[in-house]
C-alpha cells in the first residue's frame, strides 16, 4: 500500500501567510486561556492531599461531598475513571497533620458506604510543589537551549532558530489545550511535554535534512521551490511516521486507565501539533529568514570560522 | 551485489541473544515469599538457612525455593496461605530470633537467579507500597550541634576543675561563664577544637569571666552534611528493623530523604517509627535544692533541670550534667523485669567509664532516666513541653531509682509502658536522628491499585504492538514484517537492558516504551520512504536497498540526537516516575538506532541482498 505513490508538490510555502494568522492565532488563544483560566495543576504541584477510593458499587458523589463539607473539609470530589471510583483532592490548611486529615476522610466515606477501600494516598508538602515548577520551568528552558545549539551547530543558525520557534510553537499549544480543557496537569504531563518537544523537533530535523541536501542539487531553484520540494519529498515519511506514533498514542489514550489520561492527550496533541509546525511553521520562518543556499554551502567561510576559534 | 559485512551478522545475533536472555526472567510471575533477616543483625549462613528449613518441613510447609541473600533468607512459596502458615512455624519455633517481611519475588527457575539473572525493577507505583519524602531540618542540626557542644564544654571543664557559674546556648551561640578570671584562656583552649571547627570571643563581665564560642560556617555546613548522611544511616537502620523486604532510602538534592518500602500498604506504623526521635538520659538527682519549692517559686537553681517524675506526677531536680545520653549506647533490648517492660541497654567505652566513675561517687544517691520524644504536632494536640512553632519536645522522668551498686556499661530502663520498650529499644538500636525531619511528600499505592496499572499499561502495550504491526505489514509489505522484527527485537533489548541495569519501571517508564513504539518504527520509516524513492527515480532495487539505508542515516542519527537531548534533560530534572519514563526514553532511542541501523539492514542483507538477481522489491 502506498498513500503517496508520486512525489506531492503542494505548494506549502505559498500560503504560509495564512497560516501564520493561523499560529499567531492559536498561540494567543493559548495565552489567554492560560492567563484567563489558568491550569488545573496537580497536586505535584499545588502541594495537597489526593485520596482515590474503589466503592463496592457505582459511588454518590455529590453524597461524598456533602458530607465532607459538613465535617469542615474544603474538598474537590470527583469520578476517576469507572464510577466505582471517586478522588478526593484537599488543599489542607498550614500546619494540619495531612495524614490526620487522610485518616478522618476515609473514616467518613467508609461511614456512609462500608467496604470504601482506600487504592491510594497521595500527599505532597507545598514546598515540593513550588520546587517543581522551577525545575519544571527549567527543564523546558534547558531542552530548548540544548536543541537549538545542537540544530545551530548541526545545520545553520536560521535553521536552528526556525527549528526552535517551530518548537516553540507546541508547547505552548499543548498547554493551552490545558487550560481549555482544565485536565489535571501533573508531573508526567510536563515529561509528556519535553517528549513532544524532542518528538516535534525530530519531524522538524529530518525535513530541514532534505532542505540542506536539496540546496546543494537544485542549483536553480529558488529558496521557496526546494523548501517547499523537500517538505513534499519528506511528507510521505512525516505522516507514515506521525500516524503509527498517534496510533499507539490512542490506544494509550484509550486503555492505559486514568493516571495516564492526561499523559496521553499531552502526546496526542503533541504529534497533532507537531506535524504541523514541523511542516508549516519551521520551513516558514526559514524562509522568512531568508535562507538560501549561500547559508548552506559557504565552505570557505566555514572554514575561516574554525580557524578563528582560539 | 554488494559486501555485507559477516561479522555485523554476528554483532546483530550476539546483541540479541544477550539482550534476550536478560530480558527472559520477566516472563515469569511472582510469587509469595518470606525474607528473614536475624533480630541481632547477624548475618544469615547456610547453617542457619538449614535450621529454618527443617522447621518448616517438620511443620509440612515445603518451600518452591529458598536462598541467601544480602545476609537475608529468602524463601519462596507456592501459594499465600503457605506462606501465611510458614510465617507462623518461623515465629513460634524461634520467636523474637528473625524480623520476618513477607513478599513477592520472581517466579523465574533457580538457574537463572544463580546466574544472576533479575527481572525488572518494578516501581512502587506498579507493585504497591509507601513512598515518603522527608526534609532534614538542618537548622535543626546545628541546634543539636550547639546542645552536645554544652554537654562537652561541661564535663571538660568539670574534669579540669575549673568552676564556672554557668554554660548556655545564646541564639546560635554558646555562652561560658566561669568564676574565675585566670581560667579564661585555660578554658579556651581547652575547648576548642583542632580543627578550629570553633571561633571564640571573649566578653567583659562584670565577675569572673565571659566567652562566647560559634560554629564557622564552615563547620556548620559540614555538620549539616553529616546531619543527613547521619539520618540516612539511621532511616536506614529503622527500615531494616521494619522487616520490609527491599526497602530504599536515598538522597535526593542537598537535604531531603527519599524512603521507599515496596508492600507496605498502612504507612502509619513506617511513619511512627521513621520519624520518631525518643531518646533517653541519665542524669544524677539533685538532692540539695528542693523540687516542689522550685516547681511553686518558678526558681530553678542554675545546675538543675526540672522534670515531672511519670506515674506520680510529682516535681524533681535533676542535675544539668548529663551522665550519658542514648546516643553513647551500642545495644538496646527490650526484655522484663520482674514482670514489667525494660529495656537493657550497652553504653559505649566512654560513656561506660564515666557512668562507672558516677555510681562510684554516688552509691545510695538516686538517678533518674529521662524519657525525651520529639513530635510534631497535629491540629488540636497539646504540647506538655517544650513548643516551637509545631514541633514539640516532651521530657520526662520515667524512673527515678537509687544506685545501689557500682555498675557501668551495661544495666536497664525501667518505667516504660510495653510499646514504649519495644520502640525505644528499636529506636535506640537504630541511632537516633542527627537533625529533626519533617514529612514533606507522602504517596501510598494499595496492591490492587498498582496490580491495575499493569495490567492496563501492559494491555496497551500489546494491542499497540499489534496494530503496528497490521499497519507495517499492511503498508511495507515484506518490509513492513522486516521492520516488525526489528521492532520486536527492540522492545526484547529495551526490556533487556532495563532488566540489566535494574533501573526502576513506573507506569509513565510503561507509557514510554509504548509511545517508544511509534518513534523506533520511524527509523525503519525514513529508509523505507527513502528506499521507495530510489526506485521511483528508477535505480535498481539492490542500489536502492543501499542507498535508501546509507542516505537515511544521517537523518536517523540527527532526529534521534534531539529526542535523546530531550530525554537526557528529563532525567536530569526529573525525579522517580519521570526518571524512569526518561529512562526508558533514552534507552529506547539507543536500542532502535542499533536494531533499525544494524539490525534492520542485517535482516534486509539476508532476506534480499544475496540473491543474484533481484528484479523488484515487496515494498
Amino acid at each position: 500500500m502506498e498513500f503517496f505513490h508520486k512525489v506531492s508538490s503542494y505548494p506549502f510555502m505559498h500560503t504560509r501567510r495564512m497560516w501564520y494568522g493561523v499560529s499567531v492565532a492559536a498561540i494567543l488563544a493559548s495565552i489567554a486561556l492560560l492567563v484567563l483560566r489558568g491550569l488545573n495543576l496537580g497536586i505535584d504541584f499545588t502541594g495537597g492531599v489526593v485520596l482515590q477510593f474503589a466503592y463496592p458499587q457505582v459511588a454518590n458523589i455529590e453524597q461524598t461531598r456533602t458530607a465532607l463539607e459538613q465535617a469542615g473539609h474544603d474538598a474537590i470530589v470527583t469520578s476517576f475513571g469507572s464510577p466505582n471510583e471517586v478522588m478526593v483532592r484537599l488543599l489542607p490548611e498550614k500546619g494540619q497533620d495531612v495524614n490526620v486529615v487522610s485518616r478522618e476522610v476515609t473514616t467518613i466515606l467508609q461511614g456512609i458506604v462500608p467496604g470504601v477501600e482506600l487504592r491510594s494516598s497521595e500527599v505532597v508538602g507545598p514546598q515540593i510543589g513550588e520546587e517543581l515548577t522551577n525545575q519544571g520551568g527549567m527543564a523546558i528552558l534547558m531542552t530548548f537551549i540544548l536543541v537549538g545549539i545542537y540544530t545551530w551547530i548541526r545545520f545553520q543558525w536560521k535553521m536552528g532558530l526556525s527549528a526552535v520557534v517551530a518548537t516553540l510553537h507546541d508547547p505552548i499549544l499543548i498547554l493551552g489545550f490545558f487550560a481549555l480543557t482544565r485536565i489535571t496537569f501533573d508531573l508526567s504531563v510536563l515529561a509528556a511535554v519535553l517528549a513532544v518537544i524532542g518528538y516535534s523537533l525530530n519531524d522538524t530535523v529530518v525535513v530541514f535534512d532534505r532542505v540542506r541536501d536539496n540546496f546543494l542539487h537544485m542549483r536553480r531553484a529558488t529558496s521557496e521551490e526546494v523548501i517547499d520540494a523537500s517538505i513534499n519529498q519528506t511528507l510521505s515519511r512525516t505522516v507514515i511516521t506521525s500516524g503509527a506514533t498517534l496510533l499507539v498514542v490512542l490506544v494509550l489514550l484509550v486503555m492505559g486507565g486514568e493516571t495516564l489520561k492526561g499523559f496521553s492527550w499531552a502526546l496526542t496533541i503533541g504529534i497533532l501539533v507537531g506535524t504541523y509546525s514541523s511542516i508549516y511553521v519551521a520551513g516558514a520562518m526559514s524562509l522568512e529568514l531568508k535562507l538560501s543556499a549561500l547559508d548552506l554551502m559557504p565552505p570557505k567561510e566555514e572554514k575561516e570560522e574554525i580557524d578563528a576559534l582560539p | 551485489m554488494y559486501q555485507f559485512a559477516t561479522w555485523k551478522y554476528w554483532l546483530v545475533i550476539a546483541v540479541l541473544v544477550l539482550g534476550t536472555v536478560f530480558a527472559l526472567p520477566n516472563i515469569y510471575g511472582l510469587d509469595p515469599a518470606l525474607q528473614l533477616s536475624r533480630v541481632d543483625r547477624q548475618l544469615m549462613d547456610a547453617t542457619a538457612e538449614q535450621k529454618v528449613l527443617d522447621v518448616l518441613k517438620a511443620q509440612g510447609v515445603s518451600p518452591s525455593a529458598d536462598y541467601l541473600k544480602e545476609g537475608r533468607l529468602v524463601i519462596r512459596l507456592a501459594t499465600e496461605a503457605d506462606q501465611a502458615k510458614a510465617r507462623a512455624v518461623v515465629q513460634t519455633a524461634s520467636p523474637g530470633e528473625y524480623t520476618i517481611g513477607l513478599s513477592k519475588v520472581s517466579s523465574m527457575p533457580e538457574w537463572m537467579r544463580k546466574i544472576g539473572l533479575q527481572p525488572m525493577s518494578l516501581g512502587l507505583d506498579l507493585r504497591g507500597g509507601v513512598h515518603f519524602v522527608y526534609e532534614v531540618d538542618t537548622a535543626g542540626a546545628v541546634t543539636q550541634a550547639l546542645q552536645s557542644l554544652e554537654r562537652d564544654v561541661r564535663t571538660t571543664l568539670r574534669n579540669e576543675r575549673i568552676a564556672y557559674t554557668n554554660v548556655a546556648m545564646e541564639g546560635s551561640t554558646l555562652r561560658v561563664t566561669l568564676r574565675e578570671n585566670a581560667d579564661l584562656y585555660k578554658a579556651i583552649k581547652l575547648i576548642t577544637p583542632s580543627d578550629n571547627s570553633l571561633v571564640t570571643e571573649v566578653q567583659p563581665v562584670v565577675e569572673g569571666a565571659s566567652f562566647v564560642a560559634r560554629y564557622t560556617e564552615k563547620a556548620l555546613r559540614d555538620r549539616q552534611t553529616a546531619a543527613v548522611e547521619k539520618n540516612i544511616l539511621t532511616l536506614r537502620n529503622r527500615v531494616d528493623q521494619l522487616g520490609i523486604s527491599e526497602p530504599t532510602v536515598t538522597r535526593q538534592g542537598a537535604d531531603r530523604i527519599v524512603v521507599e518500602l515496596p508492600g507496605v500498604d498502612d504507612p502509619n506504623e513506617a511513619i511512627r517509627v521513621l520519624g520518631a526521635t525518643a531518646t533517653v538520659e541519665f542524669r544524677l538527682v539533685d538532692q540539695v535544692n528542693d523540687a516542689y519549692e522550685a516547681q511553686r517559686t518558678r526558681r530553678i537553681p542554675l545546675s538543675s533541670k526540672l522534670y515531672t517524675v511519670r506515674g506520680s506526677g510529682s516535681p524533681v531536680l535533676l542535675k544539668r550534667d548529663v551522665v550519658a545520653t542514648g546516643d553513647q549506647l551500642v545495644d538496646a533490648t527490650s526484655t522484663q523485669v520482674e514482670g514489667r517492660p525494660a529495656v537493657s541497654v550497652k553504653l559505649d567505652a566512654r560513656a561506660g567509664e564515666e557512668m562507672l566513675k558516677t555510681t562510684q561517687r554516688n552509691v545510695g544517691k538516686p538517678m533518674a532516666t529521662v524519657y525525651i520524644q520529639k513530635k510534631r504536632l497535629a491540629e488540636g494536640e497539646t504540647c506538655k513541653g517544650i513548643r516551637v512553632n509545631n514541633d514539640c519536645t516532651e521530657e520526662e522522668a520515667i524512673s527515678v531509682a537509687t544506685i545501689q551498686g557500682v555498675f557501668s556499661s551495661q544495666f536497664q530502663i525501667t518505667g516504660l509502658q510495653v510499646t514504649e520498650a519495644k520502640d525505644l529499644a528499636l529506636l535506640l538500636r537504630s541511632g537516633s536522628l542527627a537533625a529533626p525531619l519533617a514529612m514533606v511528600e507522602q504517596r501510598t499505592i494499595g496492591p490492587s491499585l498498582g496490580q491495575d496499572n499493569i495490567d492496563k499499561g501492559v494491555k496497551a502495550m500489546i494491542v499497540g504492538l499489534i496494530l503496528t504491526f497490521i499497519f507495517m505489514a499492511v503498508y511495507y509489505r515484506a518490509f513492513g514484517w522486516v521492520a516488525n522484527a526489528v521492532l520486536l527485537s527492540n522492545l526484547v533489548l529495551t526490556v533487556g537492558l532495563l532488566s540489566l541495569l535494574q533501573a526502576s519501571l513506573s507506569l509513565p517508564g510503561i507509557a514510554a516504551v509504548v509511545f517508544h513504539l511509534g518513534i523506533a518504527v520511524d527509523a525503519n520509516i525514513l529508509i523505507y520512504e527513502r528506499i521507495r524513492e530510489e526506485l521511483r527515480n528508477g535505480s535498481s532495487p539492490m542500489a536502492s536497498i543501499n542507498a535508501g539505508f546509507e542516505k537515511a542515516f544521517a537523518t536517523i542519527a540527527d532526529s534521534n540526537v534531539t529526542t535523546l537531548i530531550a530525554g537526557v534533560v528529563l532525567y536530569a530534572f526529573g525525579t522517580g516516575t519521570i526518571k524512569s519514563f526518561a529512562i526508558v526514553m533514552t534507552l529506547g532511542i539507543i536500542t532502535s538506532l542499533f536494531t533499525s541501523v544494524v539490525g534492520s539492514r542485517a535482516l534486509v542483507h539476508f532476506v534480499w541482498g544475496r540473491q543474484r538477481k533481484l528484479e523488484s522489491l515487496s515494498i
